[in-house]
């Protein structure tokens, strides 16, 4: 019941709670990506970090660091932080901390098929992958032919197996094909994220169901502005769009059938809260986009803090440290070729 | 002796011995107590251990909110020790007596108040005592303003305990 959450919370949640909202002060602040931004080169970037709770984790790099290795270890941490709460975690949360994976699982499949089809190695790709969305058979994927193959083979076993039912063709697999799969598979695990969440009830439905309306929402633009000027019909474009969220349904068909960026500009000012987004950026401009979005997520994530007794927490935590290694790939990408001016163009602060 | 029509609903109550009650009184203020202060400190227990593993500081100071919970329990004890004094025996001849039965009535009354009042106090203490750990492991500021909250809280078990107290006064069974 909605309010009496601290009655019973504490019994099962209340301790991992306690340890998430400790994670979240080592959170960097604006003060410290002023640091980061200020290094010079790699090393120093290695020194100011290792002040911060990624010391551990980077002290024992050789010298020459390149960008990738301190994203590699920084998301170390991240699955470390975990891996330690899903281990202590009972049910309803631990069904609720493994869908906080399946978003990395999803991503991790897409990449090796993609790579697979423009004939990289296998293990190369499965470097690449993210950790937090391995799964035993992985390699497996690579073997595949075509969707039907890649379901049978590899992700009957899986705990995506239930969003494959919309996709499965015996279509080949090119760059297309492989996106369209990729949105498709994410649509069913939002909405099945979302019902999950509605059936927890409490403060959790309530400040997960508007954390995840805005992504899907964010999807939905992202789909639309990339599949502008592209062989993807309209129809096909809807059904990649999630069934709930605020442009749910009327939003939808307003953007299904928009042909530019100004088009979409136009959909979403009827819309208060994403009105706000667009109008940060002037006319004809698509860059500031993404980093706007990012934005306005950060500072929904951080108010998912501002109440006790929920699982939202987890969830934007996990999110936020996502956010965070995004934003240190940045300044280190930057540092490294010299081009310090940019940084700002796309780091969202935090705190 | 009794007003009331011998087999009705209302004879069955008056019939039950007043001793059952006041017993169950002294069960219920000391039992249901326990319980609100045992729930309090478990739901400031786990939040506390919790975040005191990256901010060890405020272990020693937070234990204020355990303590505040288990007063709740132990004004239950002293209620509950006040009024089994107030139990007495009664010729079996005046059992039934109007006065005995106020007498019953009143310590059962009194237990009531205290238990759920405390009940209720304990909880309100632990949820505060929790988010009071939370903030003070992220400002350390916050602790003595927080705590000013749990004391208005913990005042309500005092107010429990008090009515009950002049509850019990009341209890004078007939004497000989």
């Amino acid at each position: 019941m909605y309010g009496f959450e601290a009655l019973t919370f504490n019994i099962h949640s209340g301790y991992l709670e306690a340890i998430v909202r400790g994670h979240r002060a080592g959170l960097l602040t604006t003060a410290d990506y002023n640091n980061l931004c200020q290094c010079e080169n790699l090393d120093d970037i290695k020194m100011h970090l290792s002040a911060t709770k990624y010391g551990p984790y980077l002290q024992n790099e050789p010298s020459p660091l390149h960008t990738t290795t301190i994203v590699e270890k920084c998301t170390l941490k991240l699955v470390d932080d975990y891996k330690h709460m899903i281990c202590q975690a009972t049910e309803p949360m631990s069904t609720f901390l493994e869908y906080i994976r399946y978003g990395h699982m999803i991503d991790n499949v897409v990449l090796i098929v993609t790579g697979t089809l423009h004939e990289r190695d296998v293990q190369e790709l499965i470097e690449k992958c993210h950790p937090l969305g391995m799964f035993d058979s992985i390699a497996t994927l690579a073997v595949a032919q075509n969707m039907r193959e890649l379901y049978r083979l590899v992700l009957v076993d899986t705990p995506l197996a239930p969003y494959f039912s919309e996709c499965l063709t015996s279509e080949d697999l090119d760059d297309m094909n492989i996106e369209i799969m990729r949105n498709t598979l994410y649509k069913a695990y939002l909405e099945d994220f979302y019902k999950f969440c509605q059936k927890l009830g409490g403060a959790t439905s309530e400040i997960m169901s508007d954390l995840l309306a805005f992504e899907a929402d964010r999807r939905a633009v992202n789909i639309t502005i990339n599949s502008i000027g592209t062989e993807l019909t309209r129809e096909d474009r809807k059904k990649l769009y999630s069934n709930f969220g605020l442009l749910y349904p009327y939003g939808h068909e307003e953007l299904a059938i928009c042909e530019d960026i100004d088009q979409v500009r136009g959909v979403m000012e009827k819309y208060p809260p994403y009105q706000a987004i667009f109008s940060k950026m002037s006319y004809g401009e698509s860059q500031m986009l993404d980093k706007a979005f990012y934005e306005e997520e950060v500072r929904r994530l951080c108010l998912a803090f501002e109440q006790q007794f929920h699982y939202g927490v987890f969830f934007a935590y996990m999110r936020l440290r996502e956010q965070e290694i995004r934003n240190l790939m940045w300044i280190s990408e930057c540092v490294a070729q010299n081009q310090k001016s940019r940084i700002h163009d796309s780091v969202v602060y935090m705190f | 002796m009794s007003m009331v029509d011998a087999s009705s609903w209302g004879a069955a109550l008056v019939r039950i011995s007043p001793y059952t009650f006041s017993a169950i009184g002294i069960a219920i203020s000391i039992g249901v107590s326990v319980l609100g202060a045992a729930w309090g400190i478990y739901i400031t227990g786990s939040s506390l251990i919790g975040a005191a593993i990256e901010a060890p500081r405020i272990t020693s100071k937070n234990l204020i909110s355990v303590i505040f919970c288990e007063a709740v329990a132990i004004y239950g004890v002293i209620v509950a020790i006040i009024l089994q004094t107030k139990l007495e025996s009664v010729p079996t001849s005046k059992m039934y007596d109007a006065e005995s039965l106020r007498a019953g009535y009143a310590i059962f009354a009194s237990g009531i108040i205290v238990g759920f009042a405390n009940l209720v106090c304990g909880l309100c203490v632990g949820i505060i005592g929790s988010s009071c750990a939370l903030s003070d492991a992220q400002n350390s500021t916050l602790f003595v303003k927080i705590l000013v909250i749990e004391i208005f809280g913990s005042a309500l078990g005092l107010f429990g305990v008090i009515v009950g107290i002049i509850m019990s006064a009341q209890a004078t069974w007939p004497t000989k």
